[in-house]
């Protein structure tokens, strides 16, 4: 079960908490739904199950459903999916086909009729053609849409010009539309098992329990194996770096069974490793939450090097906990770190092995970004502001097109 | 003699903002100044004062996002250390900033032959700040309650109270020094706020610095 708001304000204060239920009572009884594609899994199901309770809370009643699709549908929402990251991929006429009977099939069981629907990601976006008069509707895009495939993008966008507001994680994500879109950035629950503080013995068990030692700076990047997350990049760096500073590297991400190319990535990962006792390469399960959170508390220094990235909220769960964080300037991650103050941004391999250097050997400006870092979070990427985002944009809906508005 | 009390209490407010995207982008010096001229100053108030609340705990300080994205995208110190250094406390309003950002980029664009162009990703991205301000529970009569409600309100009700009503709104002053001089006749302290430089302090730094002030000037009535 979700905490309930008074348990953030040990990190957010109450001043926050009281906004929060300022902004609240201006939306008491104000109906919203939202709709995504799955109830369990991913990052939306996850930010969902954990601000609804919020927004009842305060006073917004706020639902969720889920459209239903069969495996033909839901592949054709993943191949949109990978062209609007940017895959040059296209549409059949029967993959449109099937997306529109399944949106037909969703309309004909949904009922749309609250004050404002929020509609998530593509797969439900054709649901605006049973949009009621008097309704608003966002359209929140969690992809990075830096460089859509043009014909799948052409494909969607009628349907997205339809919105009142469309909703992106970062600014080069947005598009030429004449619709509203604003910037609101997914965020990190302090309270969830991944992020919440653990003791000492907790952290050491588990460090010790992958064979690492404890008494030795670790470097960790934390991700899908994956080779937009570029491992091999970080071992390279690595070896770089470890020929001027004793320290270990891991690699550790989720299960990647279900994904063939994933394996794939995994196994390069082991070979470039093998003969090297310092660097651990080790996969959990999606729910092993606690170890991750160990992990993170346990490194020097924490590494995102990703080629692209829709935001990479490991860099906020890394900087919550007060670690320097070295990331490629890449999708949400420049909102994330600011360069030199925040964390360190970087470009090449040759680049990510200097600043490990520089962070091992200048602990004290290491630990400073760190500290600036989880300031940063504490701000702009919790669970709360995220809340307080949300319920603006519900109010913005009945002042489309202004910028100072009073709410007295 | 008890302490003078307001006919007209101070409301203490808070501004919250959600951030519009423009779909502007510039990937140097040219394209930033023709994107600034057809600027709204809810986009210059944006990108001139977001990282007062946003970035309020970093140390040192980043300077404003033209600033930033000069000395750290284009790598064009000396402009960025211009733009970091334009006293926009002296300026009274969003369009003066405008052009005064404008004109100092333009100054140097004149001694500069050849143009820097971000890499690709790295473009510098308008955005547009859709304020939302509304009351508190905060309310103070005199001197005493105003200090007790600056010690609860978040640092949003500052930035509010001390930049926006000034820049966005056109008043002519900051709403603590009208209110203190105007209705508790604290003219010296009214005086003090006003001279102080709200971009030089983190949002902490200034409430510590407002509460020591009235400090001084509550021991100083008790002392008489």
């Amino acid at each position: 079960m979700t905490a309930g708001l008074d348990a953030y304000a040990p990190f957010v204060g109450h001043a926050t908490i009281e906004e929060l239920r300022l902004l609240g009572e201006r939306l008491r009884g104000r109906k919203v739904q939202n709709i995504n594609s799955t109830a369990v899994g991913g990052g939306v199901a996850e930010i969902l199950n954990r601000l609804i309770p919020l927004l009842l809370e305060v006073g917004v009643d706020a639902r969720w459903d889920v459209i239903r699709g069969g495996d033909e549908f839901f592949a054709v929402t993943k191949t949109i999916h990978n062209a609007l990251h940017g895959q040059a991929v296209t549409l059949t006429e029967h993959d449109i086909a099937v997306f529109r009977e399944t949106t037909e099939q969703n309309l004909a069981s949904l009922a749309l009729s609250d004050d404002i629907v929020f509609i998530h990601d593509p797969q439900p976006a054709g649901l605006i053609e049973k949009r009621a008069p008097g309704s608003h509707w966002i359209w929140r895009c969690h992809i990075d849409m830096s460089a859509p495939s043009p014909p799948v993008w052409e494909f969607l966008r009628p349907w997205v010009e339809r919105y009142d507001a469309a909703v992106f994680s970062a600014p080069q994500f947005s598009r030429t539309l004449p619709i509203d879109q604003v910037l609101i950035a997914p965020s990190i629950d302090p309270l969830a098992d991944k992020n919440r503080e653990l003791d000492a013995r907790t952290i050491e068990s588990v460090v010790t329990g992958l064979g690492i030692d404890p008494s030795r700076p670790l470097v960790t990047q934390v991700s899908r194996f994956d080779r937009l997350k570029d491992p091999l990049g970080v071992i390279d760096a690595y070896l770089l770096a470890r020929k001027y500073n004793d320290c270990q590297l891991l690699l550790v991400g989720g299960s990647a069974t279900d994904d063939p190319e994933g394996a794939q990535v995994l196994a390069e990962c082991r070979e470039r490793a093998a003969g090297h006792p310092d660097i651990h390469v080790v996969e959990l399960p999606p729910t092993a939450n606690i170890e991750i959170n160990a992990l993170q508390r346990a490194s020097s220094v924490i590494l995102q090097k990703s080629l692209r990235e829709g935001f990479g909220l490991t860099v906020s769960e890394a900087l919550w906990k007060g670690k320097p964080v070295i990331a490629g300037a890449v999708g949400g991650i420049p909102l994330q770190i600011t360069h030199r103050y925040s964390g360190i941004l970087t470009h090449t391999i040759d680049g990510t092995a200097y600043w490990i250097k520089q962070l091992l050997n200048a602990p004290d400006f290491a630990q400073r970004l760190g500290e600036n870092g989880r300031e940063h979070v504490r701000q702009n990427f919790l669970l709360t502001r995220h809340l307080r985002d949300y319920m603006l944009l519900f109010l913005y809906l009945s002042h489309l097109g202004e910028s100072l508005i009073p709410l007295d | 003699m008890p302490p003078p009390v307001a006919r007209d209490p101070f409301r203490f407010y808070t501004r919250l903002t959600l951030t519009r995207l423009t779909g502007r982008r510039a990937a140097d010096l040219a394209e930033m100044v023709e994107h600034l001229r057809h600027a709204s100053g809810s986009v210059i108030f944006h990108h001139t004062h977001h990282f007062l609340v946003q970035h309020q705990h970093l140390s040192p300080e980043p300077p404003n996002d033209f600033a930033f994205w000069v000395r750290n995208v284009l790598q064009e110190d000396q402009l960025g250390e211009r733009l970091a250094a334009i006293d926009t406390v002296q300026i009274p309003s969003l369009g003066e900033l405008r052009e005064r950002t404008i004109a100092v980029i333009e100054d140097y664009l004149a001694t500069r032959r050849e143009l820097r162009t971000a890499p690709p990703g790295e473009e510098f991205h308008f955005m547009d700040a859709i304020s939302f301000t509304l009351p508190t529970h905060h309310e103070a009569s005199t001197l005493a309650e105003f200090a007790a409600g600056l010690r609860e309100v978040g640092y949003a009700t500052i930035a509010y109270h001390l930049f926006e009503a000034r820049l966005r709104v056109g008043a002519e002053d900051n709403d603590f020094s009208r209110w203190l001089e105007g209705e508790l006749d604290e003219r010296d302290l009214a005086a003090a706020i006003r001279s102080l430089d709200p971009y030089t302090h983190t949002m902490e730094g200034l409430r510590q610095r407002l509460l020591r002030m009235i400090a001084t000037r509550l021991e100083g009535e008790q002392s008489r």
